[in-house]
């Protein structure tokens, strides 16, 4: 007998108790169901949930091999500078190895696997408690969760984190489809206001960085970010910046591999291009703004806040978290606006605030998961004022032709 | 129950559960948020509540014949305040340290709406000595909400106990600290508090379907 035929039966055996969601969901998972719906016409598409959950997972693997590829060449980069040594960077010299690789291995892998096993296991017991099926919702937020944490994130931390989230940040709104707040986000913010010594400063971002503070072999790696915002200068050069051979958290460093990600979100029809552009624009138009606050003399190198409003605007948009929030939080369509001009409002001020949010909260330069999940609030709230101004200009049309 | 009646002992047993002020009623939530961080803020303003509520629920009960309804909010709330003020001069001189703390929230015991609720809905219609167990038993019920979030928040956000570090030595690395274990940040700001206060209501109604409201 096939796995499949197998898991038919197991699923038959415990039809209706209270163990059956979780059964129906690794058959699902696997293969198509045997039931087939009996009654009315049905719309046969092949984009259903999981096929969505799975396009976007898909469109993350770049990022995550990076980042595996990433924390090793940190961690062997910041333990050369420590030493002084000076290397000639050559991608597949010293980027693609297997010494770096192998900390990827052990330092990013089995965030990955606590993620998805601690989120999948409270999804498990809801569905059983509640005994409705095993929803996909999971899928995705278990693979964002590692990449946007930084590397030493201690293990028991992310599990109490994504708890945390998937219990109130989804759970208690209804699981998947009805939450109001991004889980991945929400499990980000727990983890920054319950540990921000894990969570900022020049030490997390590097592999073994926080063990060896105080000892000989200390090493460090601050963000561009938090370079910027303590006015000093950046070693890194914009092409390093670009495709992502800097330090930060795990999956979000490299530029250039999120817009592959967004090409293919976009060409699949999964992610909102309008959410993404109008993003990228809102960031934009903020930067520019403190650039000219910058050229007019209004703010000079005396204040806290010159480092990184002195920013490129364009530089803006390639540090920190803000394309991998664009691309892959921003777009999250339950928390997001539905309605196309709701898309480019919500977009805009997501880029707008997390800039904003940079350069006046110096202490914690990143603002991008705090933007996203503030305008995740307001998205109902501007979907039903588009809504309703549309009502009114069509009222406003039926009045003039029947008048 | 040889002391109370059946019906009294119900004055005082439903507020702690069926019936409890923040879990139920929803009331007092602000100072609920506000001075939980701690466990003993959190019995100190219990006791707090108790005695200013527990008396004031007497002191109305006594002149609930003779107040004009048109003014009785006004006597109402000069009956709050005089115990509010007496709570705090007492919290002044013998406990400087907590009652600066605690702050301004033992003013706002004024505004606490259990206090204005209690007297409105029971003092006024109500003899003294049933009045008595009225205001004991909500402020118990009060007292049993902060005093969970309290030991919580306490526990999870600073590791002590009342001030006593029951889980090691967050410095010196010693007990759960050895391992790694962290105190939770999180737990010390407010919305935590709303968080613990939003589990607890959630326990609370799935084990008694029968609190849940129609929507």
């Amino acid at each position: 007998m096939s796995l499949k035929s197998n898991l038919h039966n197991l699923k038959e055996k415990y039809k209706g108790t209270k163990m059956a969601p979780a059964f129906n969901a690794i058959h699902t998972f696997l293969y198509l169901p045997n039931e087939v719906t009996h009654n009315g016409t049905h719309i046969k598409a092949a984009d259903d949930l999981k096929r969505t959950m799975n396009i976007v997972i898909m469109a993350l693997i770049p990022c995550l091999l990076f980042g595996m590829f990433n924390a090793g060449y940190q961690h062997y980069a910041a333990i050369d500078a420590a030493k002084g040594i000076t290397t000639e960077f050559s991608v597949l010299g010293s980027f693609i190895t297997w010494d770096n690789f192998w900390i990827g291995i052990i330092k990013v892998l089995p965030l990955v696997v606590v993620s998805y096993g601690v989120g999948l296991l409270v999804e498990f017991i809801f569905a059983v408690i509640k005994g409705h099926e095993v929803e996909e919702g999971y899928l995705v937020t278990g693979m964002l969760v590692p990449l946007i944490v930084p590397i030493d994130t201690p293990l028991w931390m992310l599990s109490v984190a994504v708890v945390f989230g998937v219990v109130i940040g989804k759970e208690v709104f209804g699981g998947t489809g009805m939450n109001i707040l991004n889980p991945a986000l929400t499990i980000r913010a727990f983890l920054f206001f319950a540990y921000p010594t894990w969570m900022s400063g020049d030490k997390v971002w590097v592999y073994d960085a926080v063990n060896r503070v105080g000892t000989a072999d200390a090493i460090s790696g601050e963000t561009i970010l938090g370079s910027y915002a303590q006015n000093q200068e950046i070693v890194y050069s914009n092409w390093d910046i670009f495709f992502g051979f800097i330090p930060g958290s795990v999956g979000e460093t490299s530029t250039f591999l999120i817009l592959l990600g967004a090409a293919f979100l976009i060409f699949t029809k999964i992610g909102s291009w309008r959410i993404i552009l109008s993003t990228f624009i809102g960031a934009a138009v903020m930067g520019i703004i403190f650039n000219q606050i910058v050229a007019l003399d209004i703010i000079t190198d005396s204040s806290k806040f010159y480092g990184l409003m002195n920013t490129n605007w364009w530089q803006h948009l390639m540090i920190g978290g803000l394309a991998f929030g664009a691309v892959f939080m921003a777009t999250d369509p339950v928390t997001g606006s539905q309605t196309n001009k709701g898309k480019w409002i919500y977009g805009f001020l997501i880029g707008f605030i997390s800039i904003m949010i940079r350069v006046f909260n110096p202490a914690y330069p990143e603002g991008v998961f705090l933007a996203i999940l503030l305008m995740n609030v307001f998205a109902p709230t501007i979907d039903h004022y588009v809504v309703q101004g549309n009502v009114k200009k069509r009222l406003k049309r039926l009045k003039a032709k029947t008048a | 129950m040889g002391l109370l009646s059946k019906k009294d002992a119900k004055l005082i047993t439903d507020p702690l559960t069926d019936n409890n002020p923040i879990t139920i009623q929803v009331l007092g939530i602000c100072s609920a948020l506000a001075i939980t961080a701690e466990l003993k803020a959190s019995i100190v303003m219990s006791v707090s509540v108790l005695f200013v509520l527990g008396l004031g629920n007497v002191v109305i009960s006594l002149m609930r014949n003779i107040i004009p309804s048109k003014i009785r909010i006004i006597v109402q709330l000069i009956v709050v305040a005089t115990l509010v003020i007496i709570v705090d001069l007492v919290l002044k001189a013998f406990a400087y340290e907590l009652s600066k703390t605690l702050s301004v929230f033992v003013g706002l015991i004024i505004t606490n709406c259990i206090i204005m609720g209690r007297f409105e809905a029971f003092a006024l219609g109500n003899g003294p000595w049933k009045s008595f167990l009225d205001g004991v038993g909500n402020s118990l019920g009060y007292a049993v909400i902060l005093i969970i979030v309290g030991f919580f928040r306490e526990l999870l956000g600073s590791g002590t106990l009342l001030g006593i570090q029951v889980l090691g030595d967050p410095i010196e690395k010693t007990g759960l600290y050895a391992f790694g274990y962290e105190n939770n940040g999180f737990m010390l700001l407010s919305p935590m508090a709303l968080i613990v206060v939003g589990l607890i209501i959630w326990v609370q109604r799935s084990r008694n379907q029968a609190l849940i409201e129609e929507n």
